[in-house]
């Protein structure tokens, strides 16, 4: 079976439009909301959904996702609960779904073990930005295994690293818009066009900007570099903002990006 | 090492993409200069002229008859400025750094003693200094803390999670996200992605070098164990690493048990941890069955790390080294008696390895060796020893 991610990219091509990527932490407030909410974005114009697997030292994140982690650890929301979670979702959509997820939830786990349960589920991909190109046997026989893509960061350092990494991520590339941790950030300064030109001279998978980005706006001028962008921390600000009434809120502000990444 | 940057299975580089060009760029630097005879020529000289190098073995006599067993050796890495074996490593690293044009100097600190290290050499060597420190341990060593101050050193409390040693970590890496191009990452112990681990090893390894030449010297023979207190285990590696060749030299670790392995207030990774991949490394972790880091315990901030070095935990599966747990009591026990024995207050982290000591020498014949590695000195431990006893001491 052809995965998801590739099907959605075709017919954004098709249509000649912008990903937008969204993200949410499971179980943040809790794991019913997550499950409502999830639908809902895709419903008011995400096209790719990552759910955040909480972990209880996440790195690579701002403060934001962190105080979600831990919104969520608070709950002992846990990998199993997360696959029942998604598998209920799957019920009522037939979009990509990602997990982003640190490399020890992963590996706990069981790798063999994880990946059979992310086909179960119908789980498309997985993030996990503790895991670098080095590192990739790590999870690749596994996942290849059970037909689940990974999808490999590359950052503003990555230099000439660009282009194995692309040619090692599957469904897209996720581009890591500026130096740092995830948050919003006011600007981003990061020389695009250069950054990305080693994919442009090989047959690539697509491209899709995230770390930062907070508005339609921004979303757009990301995404003109490449084929999507990601938003995440704006969307867990609105979450932790609104707690059990965030829903209309975040449906909102994904409609916005929706019609600014379209106009 | 099975392959690069790996013990057997353990190590790697586990790392966001954003810091793997530093990581690279850091592992050919350290390839680069490691053999330099002109950088090794200058780490000799800050070693012997700033640090107070070679430390002193010492016989400790009184300890011995008292024991009643193996003959009791002291390294009294206590004695190197700043008061424990992190300036070892922090004069090596900073030294590199210095060599790869980098400015800014980050750090991380459990008990302090790595952060004014680093404050230390950053001082000596003119380099902006931030320490990253969890507010709980900031609390728990205030001395240390205005120490850094002191030093010139910016020290920042990190209250996410546990607001201890790992969490400092968390925060440094996050730091160096953001400053990768001017920043320099200065690891306290054999942890974190490769080159770290060995690197740091490396620039520790000369404590064991130098307690084989100085039990040369004395006794004429090799020692028949080597104890070292362990948390992310440097002062452990560097106190083994020349004997992991010879077979007969025993290796031993004494890791925090806290209020008791059996509790959930310890910091026993090997007894009680699993294989995990956690601060670029795969090694072992103390965690839950869903790979959730734990919150760990111990009375000595130096020895609050979940995890434990990919060397140690390469050298504990194949059985090379051994590894014990020694609890708060016991460890503040040792602290008093070495104190009370030999007027040596060692760290409340060395005190766990005199705790180790305490138990093994006895079983051992009078014509038995064992060097203890006495890490760090007990001045910043005194108020909370006191705490411990229920003894109220007048902080103004």
């Amino acid at each position: 079976m052809k995965n998801r991610i590739d099907i959605c990219f075709e017919q954004l091509k098709a249509q000649g439009k912008k990903a937008l990527v969204t993200f949410v932490t499971a179980g943040d407030p809790d794991l019913t909301l997550t499950e409502e909410l999830v639908p809902e974005m895709f419903a008011h114009g995400s096209d790719i959904v990552e759910i955040g697997v909480p972990f209880s030292d996440p790195i690579a994140e701002g403060g934001t996702i962190q105080r979600a982690s831990l919104r969520s650890l608070k709950n002992n929301t846990n990998l199993d609960q997360i696959f029942d979670m998604v598998s209920r979702i799957r019920d009522v959509t037939d979009k990509p779904i990602l997990l982003m997820m640190y490399v020890n939830t992963l590996f706990r786990y069981g790798t063999e073990r994880f990946f059979k349960k992310c086909r179960a589920t119908q789980i498309d991909g997985v993030i996990i930005p503790d895991l670098p190109f080095e590192e990739r046997d790590e999870v690749k026989e596994q996942a290849d295994a059970e037909g689940i893509y990974t999808v490999y960061l590359a950052a503003p350092t990555s230099g000439e690293r660009v282009r194995m990494i692309a040619e090692e991520s599957k469904g897209f590339l996720y581009v890591v818009s500026s130096l740092g941790v995830t948050g919003t950030r006011k600007e981003i300064s990061t020389d695009f066009d250069k950054l990305l030109a080693p994919l442009k001279e090989c047959g690539h998978v697509p491209a899709c900007i995230g770390f930062g980005i907070s508005n339609g706006a921004q979303a757009k001028k990301m995404a003109s570099y490449c084929d999507g962008c990601i938003i995440g921390s704006a969307i867990v600000n609105l979450v932790e903002q609104y707690d059990q009434d965030c829903i209309p809120y975040v449906s909102e502000f994904i409609q916005n990006v929706r019609t600014a990444l379209d106009s | 090492m099975s392959k690069i940057g790996r013990f057997g299975e353990f190590g790697g580089q586990y790392v966001p993409e954003t810091v793997m060009t530093a990581v690279h760029e850091l592992e050919a630097a350290y390839d680069k200069y490691k053999d330099d005879a002109q950088f090794k020529e200058e780490l000799k000289a800050l070693y012997r002229d700033y640090a107070n190098r070679p430390s002193m073995l010492y016989y400790a006599e009184k300890m011995t008859k008292d024991l009643g067993g193996a003959k009791v050796y002291i390294k009294r890495e206590d004695l190197n400025h700043t008061g424990a074996h992190k300036i070892n490593n922090v004069l090596g690293q900073l030294l590199l750094a210095k060599k790869m044009g980098k400015k800014r100097i980050i750090a991380e600190t459990g008990a302090g003693q790595h952060g004014v290290a680093t404050a230390t050499v950053c001082a000596l060597m003119g380099l902006e200094c931030e320490v990253y420190m969890g507010s709980t341990d900031m609390k728990r060593q205030s001395l240390n803390v205005y120490r850094m101050n002191l030093l010139g050193a910016k020290v920042t409390g990190v209250d996410s999670g546990t607001a201890t040693l790992k969490d400092a970590i968390n925060e440094a890496f996050r730091d160096w996200c953001s400053n990768i191009d001017t920043t320099f990452y200065c690891i306290g112990s054999v942890m974190g992605p490769h080159p770290y681990p060995t690197m740091v090893r490396d620039f520790q390894k000369i404590i064991s070098e130098e307690i084989r030449e100085q039990l040369m010297e004395k006794e004429g023979r090799l020692p028949d164990a080597v104890i070292a207190c362990v948390g992310g285990g440097s002062n452990a590696m560097g106190a083994f690493y020349d004997f992991i060749g010879e077979k007969d030299v025993r290796l031993i670790g004494a890791e925090a048990a806290g209020r008791g392995v059996d509790t959930n207030e310890h910091a026993a990774t090997v007894a009680k941890g699993d294989m995990g991949i956690f601060h670029g490394m795969k090694s072992l972790f103390l965690q839950n069955e869903y790979g959730q880091i734990d919150e760990v315990y111990s009375i000595s901030a130096g020895l609050d790390y979940p995890g434990i070095g990919p060397e140690h935990a390469y050298l504990h599966s194949t059985g090379r080294a051994e590894y014990l747990s020694i609890t708060d009591e016991e460890a503040v026990q040792a602290f008093e008696y070495l104190s009370k024995t030999e007027g040596v207050i060692p760290a409340i982290e060395s005190a766990h390895a005199v705790a180790a000591a305490m138990k093994i020498i006895p079983t051992m014949g009078k014509d038995k060796i064992v060097v203890i590695n006495l890490s760090g000195r007990g001045d910043k431990d005194v108020y909370s020893i006191a705490s411990y006893r229920g003894v109220k001491l007048n902080e103004e």
